[in-house]
């Protein structure tokens, strides 16, 4: 009996390989495919179609012998599975990750068969045609990038990779470098062919062990295939604000990762200082089914607006059935959290969801009926970000959550620009002082000379005014998003969960700051 | 030559002609030497030629690289948002006791297993839906 298990990192923390070689001793073979991204049911066990989990090896024998109460019924009739519109993820759960076999037997490779015979500039006008948008986060149309790099004269260009998926609550990129690499790279050799770019780059944080090794067994197998083109792996060292392309490209360079001013835009001036095209993991996925014969008007079909095509929406943190559900733009909160998601896994009631990673904003339940859309995200002053929903309980401290978001922006500030390096650290100590009600007037402060000084020190609502001058201020003033939008996880905390900054009158005169000593 | 030296050499040897070589330098050093310290810097600089403030510039930004080798096994410990909804915090004054000065504890923020926190790393193995026994377990066990 072939007994299908998943080798993705999720399902190996949860004890995937010792469920492995507990089949296997029972003589029986087991294939490690990608994961169907149900990840409540990880471990999960398939045989002929049928799922089992969350597997333990208790479970095992009651597995083999049909008695299993851990059996979830046809694995591709699962409702988790049957509601999404999967074109990114197709293959996940059905293949095996480096298997070439597996990947050209569900139709890898044609996409860069039929762009090298269309040639550049059809690949780049079926792109445009696509819609497709960049999924990392701003959303920029990825065909208007790669024809200005394709315009551009030079002698080497470059199509790299960002893989640098720093973002809680988002492991799509993950998802597909562990568990359909190829499609990754047929993408990228797409990129070179419109573009004219010869070598590639996969920029993958160094948290993803097991993607690096699996994008490393998938280029040394096919080399062969995208020749003449070639790609790297490039491992990053920790840094969050790497993910941000000009950051990125100074650390591919092997300089400190700090944020370049623009223009000069990557797409003419890039990794040294050659035309580069820097893509999302999510956006270079997409293309080889937008470049399959047809496929750039059936993606342009899906979605709204103007975003088009199918996301890899993320659900996680304490939501009962968390994993990956792609579908088409246009889905509500109100689904994705409840019909879908089944709640929070605690089983409390939800209070806030931050779409986006670190720097999206919070979402209240009032406004779960927003469509999945990059416009009407903007309008509610949130933003889709990678697509990463995070789910909170309502024991969550919003206050607590504000001031973590100006703490990690003060962690990882690459120190470049000063509303971001200095902003986000006064952040904490303004967030801190307004949780504690306010301070009294300092040493300074009280002197006879201070003519102009409060000497009744400071109330919180004046730090709330200071503090939304400073998120002001690091929205436009910051280099790059994660000063720029460090603010969107604050302010919307402070707007939604206002209770949660100030503390109650009876604990207000106890825990006032008080500076005078100083 | 001392023996650092030496190593640090043969890694930079190795990865002549690569592009933009330094970073995957430095991981091999670290990886070698569980750091990249000032004569290691000093040897880097010198095969590239580039300053030795310019190596150190990098080294101290990113947050892979030691200035100084920690024997302790080390345990990192996600604590970022995702975690933190499923109630990382709440576990770690018991990580911290089981820890001790045994072993390192150290933060990060992401391991990507968002659906099913609390996560933590040990070396290359990630480890999923952590309670307070299962981490205390995985803190005592780590070498």
């Amino acid at each position: 009996m072939i007994v299908r298990i998943s080798d993705d990192a999720l399902a190996r923390a949860l004890g995937a390989d010792a469920l492995t070689d507990a089949f296997a001793r029972k003589g029986h073979e087991v294939h490690r495919t990608s994961s169907w991204g149900m990840h409540w049911l990880e471990p999960l066990v398939e045989i002929d179609g049928m799922g089992f989990g969350p597997a333990t090896l208790s479970d095992v024998d009651a597995i083999l012998d049909g008695t299993s109460p851990k059996a979830i019924g046809e694995i591709v009739e699962h409702p988790f599975i049957a509601r999404q519109q999967r074109l990114t993820f197709a293959r996940a759960g059905r293949t095996r990750p480096t298997s070439l076999e597996d990947y050209e037997q569900t139709g890898g490779w044609a996409g860069l068969r039929r762009a090298r015979q269309i040639g550049s500039e059809q690949i780049i006008a079926e792109v445009l045609e696509s819609g497709l948008r960049g999924r990392g986060g701003a959303g920029f149309p990825a065909g208007i990038k790669w024809k200005t790099v394709a315009g551009a004269q030079a002698d080497q260009k470059y199509i790299v990779c960002n893989a640098d998926e720093g973002d809680s609550g988002t492991f799509a990129d993950r998802m597909v470098m562990e568990g359909d690499p190829y499609q990754l790279i047929e993408g990228m050799a797409i990129a070179g062919e419109a573009v004219g770019a010869t070598q590639g780059y996969i920029y993958c944080r160094s948290e993803y062990p097991d993607a690096i090794r699996k994008l490393r067994e998938a280029l040394s197998l096919c080399a062969g295939i995208i020749a003449p083109f070639r790609c790297e792996v490039r491992e990053g060292a920790g840094a969050y604000v790497c993910g941000e392309e000009t950051s990125l490209l100074n650390s591919l360079e092997g300089k400190r990762g700090e944020v370049r001013a623009k223009p000069p835009l990557p797409a003419l001036q890039g990794l040294f200082g050659r035309p580069t095209v820097v893509n999302n993991v999510l956006t270079l996925t997409a293309i080889p089914h937008i470049l399959e014969e047809g496929g750039a008007a059936i993606y342009a079909n899906l979605g709204m607006g103007r975003s088009k095509g199918t996301m890899p929406i993320q659900l996680a943190g304490n939501i009962k059935h968390g994993g990956l559900f792609e579908i088409a733009f246009g889905i509500t909160l109100r689904e994705l959290i409840h019909d879908i998601g089944g709640g929070t896994e605690s089983g409390r009631p939800v209070k806030a969801v931050q779409v986006g990673g670190p720097l999206g904003a919070y979402i209240h339940p009032d406004q779960f009926d927003v469509k999945f859309d990059y416009e009407e995200y903007t309008a509610i002053d949130a933003l889709i970000g990678h697509a990463g929903i995070t789910v909170f309980d309502d024991t969550a401290d919003m206050g607590g959550m504000a001031r973590f978001a100006m703490e990690f922006c003060a962690a990882e500030s690459c120190g470049k620009c000063t509303p971001c390096r200095i902003g986000s650290t006064r952040g904490v100590e303004l967030i801190d002082r307004i949780r504690a009600g306010g301070r009294k007037a300092d040493a300074v402060e009280v002197l006879p000379v201070m003519h102009n000084a409060s000497k009744a020190g400071r109330a919180p609502e004046q730090d709330v005014a200071l503090l939304t001058d400073l998120c002001e201020t690091m929205k436009f003033g910051s280099l790059c998003a994660l000063g720029g939008f460090t603010p969107y996880p604050v302010m919307s905390a402070l707007k939604h969960w206002p209770e949660d900054f100030f503390s109650r009158e009876g604990e207000k005169a106890e825990k006032v700051l008080d500076r005078s000593g100083a | 030559m001392s023996t650092t030296e030496a190593r640090v050499a043969e890694i930079v040897a190795e990865h002549a002609g690569q592009e933009g070589p330094l970073i995957p330098i430095l991981h091999d050093v670290q990886h070698a030497l569980g750091c990249v310290d000032a004569e290691a810097e000093a040897v880097i600089a010198n095969a590239l030629n580039i300053s030795r403030a310019d190596v150190h510039g990098v080294v101290s930004f990113y947050h892979d690289f030691k200035p100084k080798a920690d024997p302790r096994p080390e345990v990192q410990i996600c604590r970022a948002e995702s975690c933190k909804s499923r109630g990382v915090e709440d576990l770690m004054s018991a990580a911290k006791a089981a820890a001790g000065e045994r072993v390192k504890l150290t933060t990060v923020y992401c391991l990507g297993l968002c659906s099913a926190g609390p996560n933590a790393r040990v070396g290359d193995r990630l480890h999923a839906r952590l309670d307070s026994a299962a981490l205390t377990e995985l803190i005592e066990n780590a070498r």
